[in-house]
């Protein structure tokens, strides 16, 4: 078991003909993902590395029977391959595209909201099932097969962790990456109920940052349903208030979102929170 | 992306949104025509993009053209919180009877916008919000139907507003979601919305913030930056692609992903104790070539605080090895005595380390750890203090 996907995972590219779709379905295939096939609108009939390529997802899903989507697309264009992905009823849809405006992505997550379809991201690293499969961009050789699920807003500092953890012999269930971004698919509570529901996770790690409430709310969640234990890091503890680092999201607003307020929150929940991403193996332990 | 004041009030004007007709001048002369123009006593308003201007002496009423003159060259070239005001609003004077906020921002958690209002007007809503949280009437909007008139009106009604301006106050509500959609803002205010004296609804001063990711599809709105109230170091890192802000310690960082680079800055704070810390937040993104490098590093030595500097990668798809050549490629390019710690991690790290091991550069180590790398760059920090 894992969350999200696995082996039985069919994983359509959307965006496989570009250059970042391109090199990383080769990388996917490499890991051991099932890729059945890609989409770029107009080019249709295409192989990229032995797979298919489609003009439309319906026609893709019609052909191969995909059941995931990983989006590749440029943010012009990324909201588009998403109406798509959802309308052609893929249970997963992973989009790894940065810069899609935040306007785009509130419509977005209202449209995926009343549909069927799970949305990881946009602007993260995807995910990465320990020897089974690799959604996104996350090298896979960092991580191994374990028990512990890992769940982030962020991308290398999430290698960084997992790696640590690999080298601590502490491999994973699932690795997650939901994105830096103010409006994302998936968040903290999600994630965390999927890890605590996974009989082969038992324990979680949860890497966040400033801005925005979703680790406080993680900490609500931890408190009241979580049996599994905890342990976190937080960035930005030296960011100043009222200036973007770096994600869209990353931003402290009228004194709201500090690293302080979200440490403690998770404290008082009883997670155990690192003051340095190195400590996170030895706080499992 | 902030607009200013009069960016902000014009582009209202545009849609439909009541605003006082001044016009904008650069030079004291200037002023003395437009007031002139307007017949009638004037507003001068500073033109800068910070909070405060009315406190910092940057607003001002004049009752003729002479006296606007004389306001706006004592405004104009004026500092208000580091910023140096180049240009001036000069809007007619207008009778306030009373005041209320309007605006608008995305709510994260709901993953809608929001709009709010309340009847203190011309104080910051996060001080309301602070002080008077009940006063804050809000209405959730709904991104595909846009703002209903029945919401307005329960924001007319939450507010107390008189039934006399509810059809006026809808509209404008209405209107500034439109524009709210129509600019990608992420924050659009109306503050203070008045009521005048003769009974109008008044746009008196307004802002808007602009998503940097939606300026690709608003040419227009690009144009209007403002790269004045930005360090000169932000303004070149943008243009060569790279994520940076300028912070005031003395640890210059150059790191490869944003969250990473976020711990970085917090890992020199925790070891640097109260005197050291981060000179700036830095993203150089995937693949960490060498005129990016170059150009990274650049910017991070124009910084005269920065006494050491620390290079921390992850290789994740991108190698270490790779990295370490293009870092040391860009060594040769921008010299520099300061010192350096370079800490690889991930793919190839231990490659990369003997790359940057064999070069002998003096002022350059490396560190296995982030601890490590993190007590090196402060140690180097204080040494050169």
């Amino acid at each position: 078991m894992a969350i999200l996907a696995d082996k039985n995972t069919r994983l359509l590219v959307q965006g496989i003909t570009g250059r970042e779709g391109s090199f990383h379905t080769k990388q996917m295939i490499d890991y051991g993902t099932n890729v059945v096939g890609g989409v770029t609108p107009g080019k249709g009939g295409e192989w990229v590395h032995g797979k298919p390529v489609f003009d439309t997802v319906k026609k893709a899903v019609d052909a191969t029977g995909a059941n995931a989507s990983i989006i590749y697309a440029p943010a012009a264009v990324a909201p588009d391959a998403i109406y798509e992905a959802v309308d052609a009823g893929m249970n997963l849809i992973v989009c790894i595209t940065e810069g899609i405006p935040i306007l785009d992505m509130i419509k977005v997550y209202d449209y995926v909201k009343r549909s069927n379809s799970r949305l990881i991201g946009p602007n993260c690293p995807g995910l990465l099932t320990p020897g089974q499969a690799k959604v996104g961009i996350m090298p896979g050789y960092i991580a191994q097969p374990g028990n512990v699920g890992v769940v982030s807003k962020s991308g290398t500092l999430t290698y960084e962790v997992v790696y640590a953890l690999t080298q601590a012999g502490m491999g994973q269930t699932t690795c997650l990456g939901i994105g830096g971004d103010p409006v994302i698919g998936t968040n903290f509570v999600d994630a965390l109920r999927m890890f605590e529901d996974d009989p082969e996770t038992e324990k979680v790690v949860l890497i966040g940052e400033i801005g925005g409430r979703a680790e406080i709310d993680a900490a609500e969640f931890i408190q009241s349903h979580m049996t599994k234990p905890v342990a976190a890091f937080i960035a930005g503890k030296s960011a100043p208030p009222g200036t973007r680092m770096g994600h869209a999201g990353a931003i402290i607003e009228g004194g709201e979102g500090t690293a302080t307020e979200k440490i403690a929150a998770l404290t008082a929940a009883g997670v155990k929170v690192a003051d340095n991403p190195e400590q996170i193996p030895s706080l499992l332990k | 992306m902030n607009l200013h004041e009069y960016q902000t009030k014009f582009r209202f004007a545009d849609f439909g949104i009541p605003i006082m007709r001044g016009k904008i001048a650069s030079t004291s002369q200037e002023a003395y025509e437009i007031a002139r123009e307007l017949r009638g006593p004037v507003v001068v308003k500073a033109q800068v993009l910070a909070g405060g201007r009315g406190k910092a002496g940057g607003v001002k009423l004049a009752q003729t053209p002479e006296e606007a003159e004389e306001v706006a060259s004592k405004i104009i070239g004026m500092t208000i919180k580091g910023l140096i005001v180049r240009k001036v609003l000069v809007d007619p004077a207008v009778n306030i009877a009373s005041e209320i906020y309007l605006g608008i921002v995305n709510d994260r958690t709901i993953g809608r916008p929001v709009m709010m209002a309340s009847s203190e007007g011309g104080v910051e809503i996060e001080q309301v919000a602070r002080e008077n949280p009940d006063a804050i009437i809000r209405e959730q909007i709904d991104p595909f139907l846009g703002l209903l008139d029945y919401q307005a009106r329960n924001i007319a009604s939450g507010i107390n507003l008189p039934h006399e301006h509810w059809k006026v106050f809808t509209k404008i509500a209405t209107t500034l979601f439109k524009v709210y959609m129509a600019s990608d803002a992420v924050l659009a205010e109306i503050n203070p919305l008045v009521i005048t004296g003769d009974n109008q609804l008044i746009a008196l001063d307004g802002k808007m913030i602009i998503d940097d990711n939606a300026l690709f599809r608003h040419t227009d709105l690009a144009d209007m930056r403002d790269t004045d109230a930005e360090p000169v170091e932000e303004t070149q890192a943008r243009a060569a692609g790279i994520s940076y802000v300028k912070l005031n310690g003395q640890i210059g960082c150059m790191v490869n992903g944003a969250g990473l680079a976020m711990t970085t800055m917090d890992m020199t704070k925790l070891y640097g104790g109260d005197d050291i810390g981060p000179a700036n937040f830095l993203d150089i993104g995937g693949g960490a070539q060498a005129a990016k490098v170059a150009a990274a590093l650049r910017i991070i030595l124009a910084d005269s605080n920065v006494k050491s500097v620390l290079f921390n990668i992850f290789g994740g798809i991108t190698r270490c090895d790779e990295v370490a050549r293009g870092i040391l490629q860009a060594l040769d390019e921008v010299k520099t005595t300061v010192p350096m710690v370079i800490r690889l991690a991930g793919t190839n790290a231990e490659e990369g380390r003997a790359i940057i091991d064999a070069a002998h550069i003096p002022n350059l180590a490396s560190a296995a750890t982030l601890t490590e790398a993190a007590k090196k760059a402060v140690d180097a920090a204080k040494g050169a203090q």
